[in-house]
Parts: structure tokens; sequence; C-alpha cells
């Protein structure tokens, strides 16, 4: 296990710097025989856009109806702005959600929809009559006040859903993959406005999708769950940059996993070798397929050069991504321009410290 | 998609049915409720509108549909009452054992109607189960004879026979609610009174409808249970049609009776199609 990796996570667990608002920990649940989450522990700043991530089956969905109270934890407590939010029914919690597939009441139209958690409380009808005209105003919905839900796109579903929850000025909200239901021109126009609708009014939001390319588009951090464990919790960037294990590197983005030995801070991978400050032992690395470059000149301090055969060629627009094989037969990923001038056959080099050192991740148990 | 002659083939025979056995008689009945009876019994084929001007003269029949009306509502409210929380329960609390309690609701309706009926009689009777023990705690020294043989008897029976058919609508549109509107509502601060007020009832209307419909319109051409728990009291407009077809013979007036009611049901399906619809949101 890497020193480096230790000290990445133990800075990303943190939340970004400001005050805490959610915090959640050692959360476990387990339904009969399965258990979905293992002793999970999570900050949620202020105003942050927090993105759960996770393949299906990863605990996401129900870590997030655990926070909104409709599963009850196994052990572990969940504490916002100073106060036990897991000890609360889901009507007391001041926290809203977006469904999945919006839960709009069918028998209301949109304004009633919207209206729906004000009327509840004691306020003037005034006031929640003047902050239900002011979301319909934020999601641009007025003219469809008085429609019914089935007689509105899934686009404006999505945008009633968004109203109804932010319109009770929760503390924190929450998406179920809000974003799913929609087609791909839709979908990447409404990752657009949601999250300048989040910049707009303030509110933590907690996201939950499997789709990776959306969780990076969105989200200030991402905390990767897998098979019920958080494998990384980072910023889009670090978690590109420095994937803390063998999961996050693959998940998000291409990857090249490299598995060598250590020896006297010497990786050695096939041919390849190149220093790492990792002890000796089996080491596992991530080299993404953008850090591989055609060699030129000669070679600099740090570089590690090999000879490679172009196997396959898969054409992505703006980029390329060829499969390499090297002179001992191990096979690289590649990704250049498209403009890029190749050979069948020719001298390749990456930096050593883009070989970034990975954990195991553990098997499917 | 299908050949002509596999549509006829299919459509044919339930249009046949339906044809034989359904409009025939009704016109049958139709038409015979303009004809007479001749002193000498014998039936006069000549159109008159007397059935419907005796159907509204004599006091008796009108008293007799309010009644069964009036004993129907009671009916339709009480097994509403019961078949509510009942399908309420099973659809969210029940949990596991929802198929048990589901089949307890269901294996009733297998037990001969005429069994269930005369259960009462001897449940409700002077020498009955309920009197005995009444009388064995000592509640009263005399048994309750008004028990039996009124119109409670034929509510308490009916309202027994029928809250199943009340029940099984109201249980499966409490079945279509989408569980997320319930989790929604409790999200936007709602507490489960609110919730169920606001969303669970008004989305199970058109099964309480349903229900309703069922209960009232089936407990009004009851005749079996007036006429052996209703006593003179608890009489029935059917148990009247019943009498005019057989003891009394009068063919004409009974096809009256009988196609009033007719237009009377048709009339509280359409209203209830029509409320149905109206509740109605996918």
């Amino acid at each position: 296990m890497g020193t480096i990796t230790q000290s990445v996570d133990a800075q990303s667990a943190q939340a970004k710097p400001g005050s805490s608002l959610l915090s959640i920990r050692e959360v476990s649940k387990s339904f009969g025989k399965n258990l979905v989450l293992r002793r999970i522990s999570l900050e949620v700043a202020e105003g942050e856009f927090l993105t759960i991530l996770g393949e299906s089956g990863s605990g996401k969905t129900t870590l997030l109806r655990i926070i909104a109270g409709f599963e009850n934890a196994d052990s572990g407590e969940i504490v916002m702005s100073g106060e036990r939010l897991d000890l609360l029914p889901p009507y007391r919690r001041r926290v809203n959600t977006v469904f999945q597939n919006y839960a709009l009441f069918p028998h209301l139209n949109v304004r009633d929809n919207i209206g729906y958690g004000l009327s509840v409380t004691k306020l003037p009808k005034s006031e929640i009559a003047s902050r239900v005209e002011q979301a319909l105003a934020m999601v641009k919905m007025q003219t469809y006040a008085n429609s019914k839900p089935a007689q509105i796109s899934g686009g404006q579903q999505q945008r009633v859903a968004l109203a109804r929850a932010l319109v009770n000025r929760p503390g924190l909200l929450l998406l179920d993959e809000p974003l799913s239901a929609l087609d791909a021109n839709l979908r990447r126009q409404m990752q657009v406005e949601l999250k300048s609708l989040q910049h707009e009014v303030g509110i933590s939001f907690v996201f939950v999708t499997h789709d990776q390319e959306e969780a990076m588009v969105m989200s200030e951090r991402i905390a990767l769950l897998r098979m019920g464990d958080l494998e990384q919790v980072a910023s889009p960037r670090e978690i590109y940059n420095r994937p803390a294990t063998a999961y996050c590197a693959q998940f998000i983005g291409h990857t090249n996993l490299l598995r060598g030995e250590v020896k006297d801070g010497v990786a050695r991978c096939n041919a390849l070798s190149w220093r790492t400050g990792l002890r000796d032992g089996l080491g596992l690395f991530s080299l993404r397929p953008e850090n591989i470059r055609p060699a030129v000149g000669a070679a600099a301090q740090g570089m590690v050069r090999f000879r490679g055969k172009i196997k396959n060629q898969a054409f992505h627009g703006a980029t390329e991504l060829l499969q390499v094989e090297c002179t001992d037969g191990l096979l690289l990923f590649v990704r250049t321009s498209s403009q890029g001038n190749w050979r069948d056959e020719m001298e390749l080099e990456f930096a050593a410290a883009d070989a970034v050192p990975v954990r195991e991740s553990h098997e499917a148990s | 998609m299908f050949s002509r002659s596999y549509r006829a083939a299919i459509t044919l025979p339930p249009l046949l049915w339906v044809t034989v056995f359904l409009l025939v008689p009704y016109a049958i009945v139709f038409f015979y409720s303009f004809w007479s009876v001749s002193p000498g019994q014998a039936i006069v084929h000549s159109w008159t509108l007397n059935n419907y001007c005796e159907l509204l003269r004599v006091g008796v029949y009108l008293q007799t549909l309010f009644r069964s009306m009036w004993i129907a509502a009671r009916v339709m409210i009480l097994s509403l009452l019961l078949g509510y929380p009942l399908a309420y329960h099973l659809s969210f609390h029940a949990g596991k054992r929802k198929e048990l309690f589901y089949q307890l609701v269901i294996i009733p309706l297998w037990v001969s109607y005429l069994v269930r009926a005369y259960a009462w009689k001897t449940i409700l009777g002077s020498d009955g189960v309920l009197n005995t023990l009444l009388q064995y705690v000592h509640l009263t020294s005399h048994p309750w004879n008004f028990l039996l043989y009124s119109p409670f008897a034929v509510v308490l029976t009916l309202t027994h026979i029928y809250t199943p058919f009340a029940f099984l609508p109201i249980y499966a549109s409490l079945e279509h609610i989408p569980r997320d509107l319930v989790e929604a509502s409790n999200d936007l601060g709602a507490p489960p009174l609110q919730t169920f007020w606001r969303v669970i009832l008004p989305l199970s209307i058109p099964g309480v409808v349903a229900g309703a419909t069922f209960a009232f319109v089936l407990s009004l051409g009851d005749f079996l249970a007036p006429l052996l728990l209703g006593g003179p009291s608890g009489i029935m407009i059917s148990n009247i049609v019943v009498s005019l077809f057989g003891a009394a013979y009068n063919w004409p007036l009974g096809a009256a009776i009988s196609f009033c009611m007719l237009l009377l049901v048709v009339g509280l399906l359409f209203l209830s199609e029509r409320l149905e619809r109206k509740w109605a949101f996918r």
C-alpha cells in the first residue's frame, strides 16, 4: 500500500474548506444477508455539489435514502448542522429530494405540486403564493402552472420536481439520478441548468448517478462508491489524476493498469522500469493513455522509453485510441490527437511521475 | 394483423351470448312492461302505460324502492368503512402477511351466498348465538327479537357478503399508487396523516367509486337476504318483483318495475364511470 495514496485519501475525506453541513459517520446497512453499505463516513460542505458515483448495486441510492429518512441505517449516525438527523422522521428533516421518476403528484397541477411542501407549514397564504410564483419563475414554468404532470414533458417535469424541492429552502437537496430518464441532448442541457441553479441558490446538492461523465462535469467533489465501500472522495480532477485505487482509475476515464515489482525504489513491469516512492513488493500503477507520447530527441530525466507496434486504432473524433504492443508483448492504450503522425512501429515514452501508484480494489465478495 | 374470419370467429360467440342471454331478455321485459293481464289471468298484448302509472300510484312500490335504496346505501357506507381500512392496511402495512390477509378476504367468496345468509339467521335468531350469549352474560333477560327479521339483519348480512366486493377495487387502486409519491409527500414535510388525506385518498378515489358502486348495485337488487332475514319490515324491491312474477301472476307490472330498476342501475353505472374517469390521472 502506497504512502502517497494514503495521504491523498486522508486529505480528501475531509470536506472542502468551509463549514461542514452534513456528516455521515460510520453508517452501515444491510438488507438481509446482503451488506449494502460498510461503515461509510462522508462530509458534505455548506453550498457544495457532491456526487455519489457508483454502478448499480454499489449502495449509492441506499445511502441517499438513509439521508432522506426512507431507510434506517443499521449503525452509525448522521449529523446535520450539529443535530442528529437520523433520529428524525423524513417529514421533520430539512432535506428535500428530487426523485428519479420525479414522483410528481398526478392529481395536483404544477402550481400545487410546487406549493405542496409549503402548504404543510403554517406560513401565511400570501407568502406561500409569492414563493411558489418565484419558484415557478426560477424554473421557467409559469405558463404551465395549471397543467397536470401528465400534460408536460419529461424535462418540464424535471424542472417542476426541482422547484418543488427547492421552494422549501432545504438545508440540503438530494437528487436521485434525476437526469437518467432524459434523452442525451436534454440531459446535457439539464446538467448545465442544474449546475447554474445550484450556484444561484447556494444550497448543498448531493447528487447520485452511475454516469461518470455526468459526475465529472457537475461535481465539486465525487464520492466513488463500490459494493458498499467508499473507494475515493475527491475532486473530479484529483480522482482522474490521482486515483486512489485500481477501480477508481478504471471507472473514471480510460487507463492502463501496470502491475509490477518494486525493488529499491524502482518499479519493474515487463521490460519497463521507473523510479517510484513505493516500498519494496508488488506495486500497481495507473498510467493514463494520453500520458504516453511519441519519443522525440534524447531521453530526458524521469522519462520511460519503449518501442511499440500499433495493433488497433479506434477513432473518437478529436482523439484516437491506439492499442500498442510493446516488444515484450505488453499491451498499452495510447490516446493521441487524431492529426498525430504515427507510424506502425515507433519509439514511445511516458513520464515516471504519470505512473500513479494505486491500491488494489478488493474483488467482488 | 388477424384475418377477417379469425376476428369473426373470436367476436361471434360473445356477441351471440350477449344477444341471446341479455339483449333479448331485456327486450322481452321491456315489451311485457307495456302489456297487461286480463281478469282471467291471460296476458293482453295491447300497448298501455298502466303498469307505470300503477307503479307511481300505489304507495308500496315506491316506498319499497326507497327502502331498498336506503338499505343499499347503508350497506355501501358500511362496506366502504370496513373495506377501505382493510385494503389500506393490507396494501401499506401488512408486509409479508399481505398474501395471507388477501386470501382471507377472498375465501369467504367461495362459500355459498345461501350458507352465509343462513349463518346470520342462526346468529341473530331469538335462540341464536348472539341472544344466547347476551342472556348468558345477563345483558338482557329476554332475547332481543329485533335482531332478526328486520332491515338491520338485512343490512348486516349484505354488508358481510358485499364488503369483499368493495374491498377488491379499493385494494387494487391502492396497490397502483407509486410508493415514491408517499415518500415524496413525507419528504416535503407532510406527516403520515396528511399524506393520507392529500395523496393516498385522492388517488384511491376511482377504487372507492368502483367499490361503492358494486356494494350499492348488488345490494339494491338482492332478494335472498330480505327473504330469509328481512321479515315484513325488511322487504326489498326484488322481493316484490319475484312475487309479481310468481304468486301474484302479474308479469307486466313485474316487468315495469324491473325495467325501472334496470334504468336506475344503468344510470348509476354511468355516473360511477364518469366519476372514476374524473379521478383517474394516468
